[in-house]
């Protein structure tokens, strides 16, 4: 009972361990505070991105899984990845083509906010906390690679996520921007008290992340 | 456990759908015409079963030569295909001219095989345009020469005419190839090691490429094989090929005529499948000679000419179906046009006026049902691939069930179904015909719409997720405007597949719900050229217009977006 | 097959007792009644488009004046049609069948009557208009192909074979006279004669031709055919067609399709002589802008074959009143006037011009027939049709023998 105390807030992992057929490709059993991050690192193909896929409820059904999930105390296991609120960023934005910048937001913020101005003026100001204001009706496709990333972490962001997962984020961004991204994630992060997982082979990433480390394959 | 949405618990039952409406016409079909093949059909008097009906066959006069006929005009029109849109691929992927031929894929793809074929004939008969143009200036010919074309004794116009329709059909499934597979880099990779550029297509992407169109290679051999209505109007008919022979004998009047028909659909069933286990060992040994020359490294780099013919070939099938088609227009306004005059004496608009009236009610019906079809087949299609079944066993049921009408010849199947759908009631009614649209309009929606839904990164999907939107959700707000250009271009592919129906809206409808293309093939027998013009013209520009608003709409949509650009 | 005709006209017998309640042409009101909000799905040969166009004027009026309302289904053969009857019997379909109106005459005719496939209450000579019908002057109205027509179809147009020529190709007296004259003329100008592929009606009409004209013994051909005879008689038309297919256009190796289709080819330099079974088909075509206005016809003084096409109504047919209006129209003045107009078809009329009342005669006066066309007087005798089995037994050895012309 004192364990599941300690667990009432930030993200818990508790004896999670995943295979593919009887290969065990990962076990992991911690516990991320809020604001603080994990950071699994492992070769390509060694299988870490299942650990993310595990905890936002889409894991591939060829992968057979066992353990549990809380965030913030609550149980996610078995549930569907829209009642995780488990927010996402890949290495690529992965920016809806089909709707502006604001429009990307939009989609993101959650219907319990009702009031359109009041959805519009979320949006306006996410894009003014990261340096985009201006780019409300943009194009996704006309902005650089630094502007795409930061609509993609505005999106999570306004989805009022519980925990941040991170798929190799900054690995398609030149260094000078990587480090800034990092910089950007990671302090939104602790400013907003989300787990954050981070999956990399890139040990500046570790560096920066500066939390626990799990290394696999 | 996570609760279904509704939606999705509607889509569960989507393949099971697709299962139901294409396995039990076809199969429904197939009993019912190997039953009086082997002479049963005790409502005609047929009650032991004998091989009477096969006798009755082989002892027809020139059966063998008919049946010969189909073997080579299937085969050769196929093999010709598969070299030329590979060669044309291989050739012209990349250069300057190609994303230009790719526009123009489309619209000769909706043209319909009478229409194509008809165009091609008045353009290379004996007294055609092409003829017309250097006579009797160069040729010094008054009348035109007495040459056998179209029906030459080879069934090389026939050949020609397939050629010309499948050539494009199988590009566009290989183009769509090329996007799963990373060509473009792949290509680099071997011109590095040297290769020319045909020799570096043939083994590195080719092998991968076929791969993923070979069942389609499949369908079009079959369908080659059994064409009526372009046999008709370009190959011999003395003796005409198998297919055509097959639908003379359905339509004879002596009953005892039905048995030998059911019979010679066998025939025909058998001559595919012979053709199938031909193409296979044909497979073996390309893979043994691919093998043996990658073994010995030559690079063939010198390919100019070899590249150059192909892209030739490419042009001039192209021309041919366009400018066909561009000619059929001429005449439909054409007054007084005798030979060698290569352009009309004077120019009328009697034929449209004498036919618009008539054209009407056709134009509804192959609307009607064009529309019907090929939305509910776009939808099932769509709701397969958003909740695809679980079990791979499953999936391999689908995947049999759209092969099952592309690959069993159309007449083992339809002579039975025009019974059952009589019996059943449902008989040339509106119904009957979707439902027979419907088992040639799927396989090709799902042809269509299958690698462009599975080539849209699924991580939009996540990502939608982990935003907290549910898979309805996701699939109406994201994955559907996402793929509105391909989910509209497979409509308008089942849409033109609908339209361009001949055999089974013949035999279902029964003439009663005649559409633009049972009308077009019925007139292409013999009325005045001009009228024909009217019709095949019609007949490409329907299923031409789906086309264009499946460009379109997405286009004028997404104006403003970059990223919805067509690749 | 003699087998399943017998189980085919048992059963038939059967059904037909069963459905007493056809409507009866004697009492036209009723008829008229029954028919009205009926369609009349016409199975009629569409390879024509003049025709098709007379037939949808023919199908505007009934709707207007009757409120019937007609499809044309438009067939390639009129096989097709039978077939489908033949279909839903099979089916077991005895009422509310697809088929209500067939466009016919000869072997499909003695086919469908035979098998007991046509609506055997006899009507045709019922239809208020058949008063008007020239039997006594036109004798094939009631003996179709030599098979007595019984009332069972409703006589429609007239046919009579005729030749056509180019007079700016060919010169009038150097036309053939006559079967023989045509072998010589084709030995003569190979590649410029051709006749459609048999078993197109047309086609086997001119092997009919030949036929009459060569047979030792005519009325050997007014009988059905007997096999051990069949090679005696028939031979000295296929001592001709051996002589005369290597001259014909593609040395026999193809043939047109059907009239229309030499008409075309006429149009296209390939053909110097074509024919119809419409006499007035030159000038028809002449208006419709498909010949050149140089366009004549002639014939062969020994005489062509003549004969009268017409409709019939299947056993199982759904709408047989509006069917029987339809019918009966089409025999009207009115409609055969029209039809005789080269402008609209050309097709000859079936009625007796003496019997019309003043105003439909001078109709019937005023149509110009066209310069391609020749005045009634001069279209020489009429030879009679062969019985419907010559027709068929031709056919299949005309296939066995020439049908891999390659």
């Amino acid at each position: 009972m004192a364990e599941a105390d300690n667990h009432d807030s930030g993200l818990a992992l508790q004896s999670v361990s995943i295979r593919l057929g009887e290969r065990l490709l990962l076990s992991v059993d911690t516990h991320v505070a809020p604001g603080s991050v994990l950071t699994v690192m492992g070769p390509s193909a060694s299988g870490k991105s299942t650990l993310l896929a595990f905890i936002g409820g889409f894991l591939d059904k060829a992968f057979s899984a066992s353990g549990t999930v809380l965030i913030d105390g609550e149980d996610m296991t078995g549930k569907s990845p829209q009642e995780r609120h488990a927010g996402i960023l890949f290495q690529d934005p992965l920016l809806f083509p089909h709707m502006s910048v604001g429009g990307n937001l939009l989609f993101a913020i959650p219907s319990a906010v009702r009031t359109p101005s009041e959805r519009n003026s979320i949006a306006r100001n996410m894009l003014a906390g990261m340096e985009l204001e201006g780019c409300f009706d943009h194009d996704p496709a006309r902005l650089s690679g630094g502007q795409k990333a930061r609509v993609a972490l505005a999106r999570t962001l306004v989805s009022e996520p519980r925990a941040l997962l991170l798929d190799e984020p900054f690995s398609k961004l030149d260094s000078a921007l990587r480090q800034q991204m990092r910089e950007l994630v990671f302090s939104l992060a602790r400013e907003r008290g989300l787990p954050v997982v981070l999956v990399t082979h890139d040990p500046a990433d570790a560096d920066a992340a500066g939390g626990q480390l799990v290394t696999i394959g | 456990m996570q609760k279904e949405e509704p939606l999705f618990r509607i889509a569960r039952l989507a393949p099971f759908m697709v299962i139901l409406l294409l396995t039990v016409p076809v199969l429904a079909g197939l009993a019912g015409t190997i039953l009086p093949a082997f002479s049963y059909l005790p409502a005609l008097g047929g009650k032991a079963p004998s091989p009477q009906a096969f006798r009755a066959v082989f002892a027809e006069p020139n059966i063998a030569r008919s049946m010969a006929l189909s073997l080579w005009t299937g085969l050769a029109s196929t093999l010709l295909s598969v070299l030329i849109a590979a060669g044309v691929l291989a050739s012209g992927f990349g250069t300057a001219g190609w994303t230009r031929m790719v526009h123009l894929l489309s619209p000769i793809l909706s043209v319909p095989h009478a229409a194509a074929a008809y165009g091609l004939m008045v353009l290379i008969m004996p007294s055609g345009f092409l003829a017309r143009l250097i006579s009797p200036e160069i040729t010094g010919w008054q009348n035109p020469p007495d040459i056998l074309i179209p029906g030459d004794p080879w069934g090389l116009t026939l050949i020609a005419g397939l050629v010309a329709k499948e050539v494009p059909f199988l590009l566009l499934l290989l183009i769509a190839a090329m996007g799963q597979i990373d060509a473009a880099r792949s290509l680099q990779m071997t011109s590095a090691l040297g290769y020319g550029r045909l020799a570096g297509f043939f083994h590195v992407l080719w092998p991968q490429l076929y791969r993923q169109v070979r069942f389609a290679v499949f369908a079009v051999l079959a369908f080659s094989a059994t064409a009526v209505d372009v046999a008709v109007i370009l190959g011999p008919n003395a003796p005409s090929t198998l297919s055509v022979q097959l639908v003379h004998w359905m339509n004879d009047p002596d009953l005892a005529m039905r048995f030998t028909a059911s019979a010679g659909a066998m025939v025909q069933l058998g001559l595919v499948l012979l053709l199938f286990a031909f193409w296979l060992a044909l497979e073996k040994s390309v893979t043994m000679v691919r093998r043996h020359f990658a073994k010995g490294g030559l690079r063939f780099l010198s390919d100019r000419i070899a590249t150059g013919t192909f892209r030739f070939a490419g042009w001039l099938l192209a021309l041919a179906t366009l400018g066909g088609l561009a000619l059929l227009a001429v005449w439909s306004v054409s007054g007084l046009w005798p030979f060698p005059d290569a352009m009309p004496a004077s120019y009328t608009f009697k034929a449209w006026m004498r036919a618009l009236p008539a054209i009407s009610g056709p134009m509804a019906t192959t609307f009607e049902i064009g529309f019907l079809s090929a939305a509910i087949a776009t939808l099932l299609c769509v709701l397969c691939l958003a909740s695809p079944l679980s079990g791979k066993a499953a999936n391999r049921f689908v995947d049999a069930s759209l092969a099952l009408p592309l690959l069993v010849p159309q007449t083992a199947f339809l002579f039975g179904l025009q019974i059952a759908a009589i019996k059943t009631g449902l008989g040339y009614g509106l119904t009957a015909l979707v439902l027979v649209h419907l088992v040639f309009v799927m396989p090709y929606v799902f042809l269509s719409l299958r690698p462009a839904w599975k080539s849209l990164d699924p991580r939009f999907a996540l990502v939608a997720g982990a935003l907290g939107k549910s898979r309805t959700q996701t699939l109406l707000r994201i994955e559907l405007p996402m793929l509105i250009r391909p989910v509209l271009t497979a409509f308008a592919v089942g849409f033109a597949v609908s339209a361009g129906l001949y055999l089974p809206t013949l035999l279902i409808g029964a003439g009663r719900m005649p559409t633009i293309t049972t009308e077009a093939v019925a007139l292409a027998a013999g009325a005045n050229r001009r009228t024909i013009g009217v019709y095949a013209f019609l007949q490409a520009a329907i299923p031409f217009a789906g086309f264009v608003l499946a460009f379109a709409v997405p286009a004028w949509l997404f104006r403003n977006r970059a990223g919805m650009r067509a690749a | 097959m003699k087998k399943l005709l017998a189980a085919l006209s048992f059963s038939l017998s059967l059904s037909t007792t069963a459905f007493a309640a056809d409507p009866d042409p004697a009492n036209w009101p009723s008829v008229l009644e029954d028919a009205k909000g009926e369609t009349v799905y016409w199975n009629a040969w569409g390879g024509a488009d003049n025709i098709n166009a007379y037939i949808a004027w023919a199908g505007g009026i009934i709707e207007s004046r009757h409120g019937v309302k007609l499809v044309q289904v438009k067939l390639e053969d009129t096989a097709t049609a039978l077939a489908k009857v033949v279909a839903e019997k099979a089916a077991g379909k005895n009422e509310g069948g697809s088929v209500d109106l067939i466009w016919i005459n000869g072997e499909n005719f003695a086919s469908m009557k035979s098998q007991g496939l046509l609506l055997s209450s006899p009507w045709a000579e019922k239809l208020p208009n058949w008063k008007y019908v020239d039997a006594d002057g036109k004798p094939t109205v009631r003996t179709d192909f030599t098979i007595p027509v019984e009332g069972l179809e409703a006589p429609w147009g007239m046919a009579k074979l005729v030749f056509f020529h180019d007079s700016a190709k060919t010169k009038a007296e150097d036309l053939p006279k006559s079967a023989a004259d045509l072998l010589a003329w084709a030995e003569k100008n190979p590649g410029r004669f051709s006749y459609p592929m048999p078993p197109d009606f047309i086609g086997t009409s001119f092997l009919k031709q030949v036929l009459s004209e060569r047979v030792a013994d005519k009325s050997k051909l007014l009988a059905p055919v007997k096999e051990e005879e069949f090679a005696a008689v028939s031979k000295p038309l296929f001592d001709y067609l051996d002589r005369l297919n290597p001259n014909l256009w593609r040395k026999g190796k193809a043939y047109p399709q059907n009239y229309p289709d030499m008409k075309r080819l006429m149009a296209d330099g390939e053909l110097d002589i074509t024919f119809a079974f419409n006499p007035a088909d030159g000038s028809a075509a002449i208006a419709a802008g498909e010949l050149p206005d140089t366009v004549r016809s002639f014939i062969f003084p020994g005489g062509t074959l003549g004969n009268t096409h017409f409709v019939a109504i299947p056993y199982n047919a759904n709408a047989k009143a509006g069917a029987m209006v339809l019918a009966d129209f089409l025999m009207s003045p009115e409609a055969q006037a029209h039809k005789q107009d080269p402008k609209v078809w050309g097709d000859p009329t079936v009625l007796n011009l003496a019997a019309l009342p003043a105003e439909d005669k001078a109709k019937f006066a005023s149509l110009d027939l066209g310069i391609a066309t020749l005045k009634p007087d001069q279209l020489g005798p009429a030879l009679d049709e062969p019985h419907p089995s010559w027709m068929v037994r031709i056919e299949t050895e005309w296939k066995r023998r020439y049908g891999a012309g390659n």
